[in-house]
C-alpha cells in the first residue's frame, strides 16, 4: 500500500486554477456570445487575437525563462478575454495583440506568473491602450444588430468618440441599456448578459456577493445623493461588467473581508469621482486599479493580531 | 587614466549600473536630442566640479566638505543655466526645471565625495568625462527608444511612414519609468550572460 | 490666486494626485526608489520631507523676494536656494537631536539625504516660476510633499507585497520597481481631470 506522506490540511478538493478559470470562462460566454451578436464578426476576431495573443506570449515568456509552461491553467485565457471584452469592436487588430502581450509580460509574468501580479492585467493593459492611443480606443459604433429589433442598424450610423452612453444620457431607453443596443466595448454593453455570468459565478462558487454588489450599491448611492438617476448610472458605461469580472479577482483584492468591502466602497467612490468631474466619461477601469495599489496597505491595516508575538517595544 | 576614463562608461555606469541621478533619466529622455542636451550639461558640471573639487581637495576642512562641494557644483549649475538659456533657448525649454536640479544629481556629489576629493586632477578629470559619457550615451540610449516608439522619430528624423501609430506612453511618465525599468532588466540580464560566460 | 475654499481643495487635489510629484513630475525618485522597501521607513521619511519641504518653501521664498530681487541677483537662485535647503537640513537634524531624539534616531541617515532630494529644490523653484504668494509656496510645498508621501508609502505596500514573489533574477531590485512605478503612474493617470484650476 503506498502511504502518502503530506502535511495537513488534508482537504481534497476538485477545485483547482484550471476549473475555476473555467468557471470564469463559462461565465462569460454569455457576455462574448452578447458582442459577437451584436457587434458583428469584427468583434469576434478582436476577441480571438486577443486570446490567442496571450496564449502565445505566456508560452514564449514561460519557456524563455526556463519557467514549467502553465498555459493549460487557462489564466492566459481569462485575461485574454477579458481584455478583448473591453475593447471597441473597431480596434484594429493590432491592439489586442500588443494589448495582450503587456498583460501578460510585463503585468503578470514579470512579476512571478499567476498569483503574484498586484494590478489587474487586463485592466492595467487596457490603462496602457487608452493612453497611448486614445483615438483609437475611444471609438465606438452603434452595434450592427439590436437585440429585440428586427431592423438592422448601418454600423457607422451612430459613432461616438469617447465611450458609451454616459455623454448621451437622455438619447438611450432603460430596455437599450439593458440589451446593449448602445455604444460601448464589446463586453459591457449587454447587462443581462454580464449579470447572467454573475449568477453563474455566485452558484458555483466562484466569487462572492459582497464586492461586486458593495461596489455597484456605492455608485448607485453616490449617484442618488447626487442628485441623479442611480439605476441608469448603474447601468451604463463599463460599472458592472468591471465589477462582476475585474474588480472580483482574488490576487488583486484584499485577503480579509473587512478589506473587501474597503475595496469595493473605495472603487464605488472614485469611480463617482471621476465620473462627476467629467475628466473621463469613464472612470472604472482607473478605480479598480487604484484600489488595486492599495491592496496591500489595505492587508496590513485590517490583518489580525497574531498571537505569541512578541511586541516591539518592552 | 585611461581605466577609469572607460569605468565611468561601461563598468559603473552611472544609470545602468549605480543608478544614481534617476530623475533626469526620467524626465530628459522624452527624445534622443533632450537625452543627448541633458547629458552634455551634466557632463560640464561634472567635469568642471571634479577638477576644482579635486584642485581644493587638500585645502577643504573635513567638516564642511559637503556644503563645499555643494557650492561649487551650483556654481557650475548656474553657469550651464545661463550659456543653455543663452545659446540654446528651445533645449532650455523643454528640460526646464531639471537643469538646476542637476545641482542634485546624485551622481555629480556621489563622484565628488567618493573619487574627486581624494584623487588628483587628471584622474579626476577623467573620472568626470568617463562618468559623463556614460551617462550621457545612457540618456541618449533610453531617448532614442521612446522618442522611436512614442514618436516615430529620433533625433527628429522620422524613422517610420505614415501608418505608423505611435504608443503615446512612452513619452509620458509612465512610459519613461517603465522603458528604463524594462532596459535596466535587460541590460542586467546581458552583463550576467557575460559574467557567466567569461566565468566571473 | 485667491484664497477660496474651492481655490484650496482644487489646489491640493492638483499638488498630491494630479500632479503627484513622482508619478507625473518624476520628482524625488532617487528616494522613492531607495526607501520604499518598508511601510514604516517610507512613511517617516516622507513625513521627514513634507516638514523641511514646508519650512523649505518658506524660508526660500523670503530670500528670493527680499534678497535676491532687490539686490538684482536672482541669477544665484540655484546657489542660493540648495544653500537654504542645506542649511535647513542641519538645522533639523540638530534640533530633533537634541529635543526629539527617538525620531532622529528613527529616521537615522536619511535625514541628511533630504537635501539631494531633487522634490525639495524642484519644489522651492516651481514656487518661484509659478510666482506663487507665501502662502500658496508653502501650500505647494506641503501638498507636494504628501504627494511624495503617499507615493513612497504606495510603493513601500506593494513592494513588501513582492519579496515572496518570483521575479527573474535581472529584474530584481531596481529595475522591477521602477516597472512597478510605470504601473503605478498609469493607474495615477485616472486623475487627469481632476483639480482643473
Amino acid at each position: 500500500m503506498k502511504l502518502r506522506l503530506s502535511t495537513g490540511p488534508h482537504l481534497v478538493n476538485r477545485e483547482s486554477t484550471q476549473t475555476l478559470m473555467l468557471d470564469v470562462l463559462i461565465a462569460l460566454v454569455p457576455t462574448t456570445a452578447a458582442g459577437i451578436y451584436l457587434f458583428g464578426t469584427k468583434a469576434a476576431w478582436v476577441l480571438a487575437v486577443a486570446v490567442i495573443s496571450a496564449v502565445v506570449c505566456e508560452y514564449l515568456f514561460q519557456k524563455l525563462a526556463r519557467r514549467p509552461v502553465r498555459v493549460m491553467d487557462l489564466s492566459a485565457v481569462v485575461t485574454g478575454l477579458i481584455l478583448g471584452l473591453n475593447l471597441p469592436a473597431e480596434a484594429p487588430l493590432w491592439l489586442p495583440a500588443i494589448g495582450s502581450a503587456i498583460a501578460i509580460i510585463l503585468v503578470k509574468e514579470l512579476f512571478g506568473g499567476i498569483g503574484h501580479n498586484f494590478m489587474n492585467p487586463a485592466l492595467l493593459a487596457r490603462g496602457i491602450l487608452l493612453a497611448s492611443w486614445p483615438a483609437r480606443m475611444s471609438v465606438y459604433h452603434l452595434p450592427a444588430r439590436v437585440l429585440g429589433v428586427t431592423e438592422v442598424v448601418p454600423a457607422g450610423a451612430d459613432v461616438i468618440s469617447a465611450a458609451t452612453p454616459l455623454i448621451r444620457p437622455g438619447g438611450y431607453q432603460m430596455y437599450d441599456l439593458l440589451m446593449g443596443n448602445i455604444p460601448g466595448t464589446i463586453g459591457e454593453v449587454c447587462k443581462i448578459a454580464i449579470l447572467i455570468g454573475f449568477l453563474y459565478m455566485l452558484f458555483v462558487g466562484t466569487i462572492r456577493w459582497h464586492i461586486p454588489v458593495i461596489f455597484v450599491g456605492t455608485v448607485a448611492l453616490m449617484t442618488w445623493v447626487m442628485g441623479g438617476d442611480p439605476l441608469r448610472s448603474v447601468l451604463s458605461g463599463g460599472l458592472l461588467f468591471g465589477a462582476v469580472f475585474m474588480a472580483t479577482d482574488y490576487v488583486t483584492n484584499p485577503m480579509l473581508k473587512v478589506g473587501q468591502v474597503i475595496f469595493a466602497i473605495g472603487c464605488g467612490v472614485l469611480v463617482s469621482v471621476i465620473r462627476m468631474t467629467k475628466a473621463f466619461p469613464e472612470g472604472v477601469t482607473y478605480a479598480i486599479l487604484l484600489m488595486n495599489i492599495l491592496t496591500p496597505l489595505i492587508d496590513r491595516w485590517t490583518s489580525r493580531r497574531v498571537y505569541g508575538m512578541v511586541k516591539k517595544h518592552a | 587614466m585611461r581605466g577609469v576614463f572607460v569605468n565611468g562608461i561601461i563598468n559603473e555606469n552611472p544609470i545602468f549600473r549605480l543608478v544614481l541621478g534617476v530623475c533626469p533619466v526620467l524626465a530628459a529622455t522624452t527624445s534622443a536630442t533632450n537625452g543627448l542636451g541633458m547629458g552634455l550639461a551634466a557632463s560640464f558640471v561634472l567635469l568642471g566640479s571634479n577638477i576644482v573639487i579635486s584642485l581644493l581637495r587638500n585645502l577643504i576642512p573635513d567638516k564642511v566638505r559637503i556644503p563645499a562641494f555643494i557650492v561649487v557644483i551650483s556654481t557650475f549649475v548656474t553657469i550651464v543655466q545661463l550659456l543653455m538659456q543663452a545659446f540654446v533657448p528651445a533645449l532650455y525649454e523643454a528640460l526646464g526645471l531639471f537643469i538646476p536640479l542637476i545641482v542634485v544629481n546624485c551622481i555629480i556629489l556621489a563622484r565628488a565625495e567618493a573619487f574627486a576629493s581624494k584623487n588628483s586632477l587628471f584622474l579626476a578629470a577623467s573620472d568626470g568625462l568617463g562618468m559623463g559619457m556614460g551617462f550621457t550615451l545612457g540618456l541618449i540610449l533610453i531617448g532614442s527608444v521612446r522618442e522611436l516608439l512614442g514618436n516615430g522619430t529620433i533625433f527628429g528624423t522620422a524613422l517610420f511612414g505614415a501608418s505608423f501609430e505611435p504608443m503615446l506612453l512612452a513619452v509620458m511618465a509612465p512610459g519613461g519609468f517603465i522603458i528604463f525599468g524594462l532596459l535596466l532588466g535587460i541590460v542586467n540580464a546581458i552583463s550576467n550572460k557575460l559574467s557567466t560566460r567569461k566565468g566571473v | 490666486m485667491e484664497l477660496t475654499l474651492t481655490n484650496f481643495l482644487l489646489f491640493m487635489v492638483n499638488c498630491i494626485l494630479t500632479n503627484n510629484f513622482i508619478f507625473s513630475r518624476y520628482l524625488g525618485c532617487c528616494p522613492f526608489l531607495g526607501v520604499s522597501s518598508k511601510v514604516e521607513t517610507a512613511t517617516g521619511m516622507g513625513l521627514a520631507v513634507t516638514f523641511v519641504m514646508a519650512l523649505a518653501s518658506l524660508f526660500t521664498y523670503l530670500v528670493y523676494h527680499y534678497i535676491l530681487v532687490p539686490l538684482q541677483l536672482t541669477y544665484l537662485i540655484t546657489i542660493s536656494f540648495i544653500l537654504v535647503i542645506a542649511s535647513l537640513v542641519q538645522f533639523v537634524e540638530m534640533f530633533m537631536k537634541k529635543s526629539m531624539p527617538a525620531l532622529y534616531n528613527a529616521l537615522g541617515i536619511y535625514l541628511p539625504l533630504i537635501t539631494t532630494n531633487c522634490a525639495v529644490l524642484g519644489a522651492t523653484i516651481l514656487n518661484i516660476d509659478n510666482s506663487y504668494n507665501l502662502l500658496w509656496s508653502v501650500l505647494n510645498g506641503v501638498f507636494g510633499a504628501l504627494g511624495f508621501l503617499l507615493a513612497i508609502v504606495l510603493m513601500a505596500g506593494v513592494r513588501e507585497r513582492l519579496e515572496a514573489s518570483n521575479i527573474p533574477k535581472s529584474f530584481k531590485g531596481f529595475p522591477i520597481s521602477l516597472v512597478v512605478a510605470g504601473l503605478m503612474s498609469v493607474a495615477f493617470l485616472g486623475f487627469a481631470g481632476l483639480g482643473k484650476m
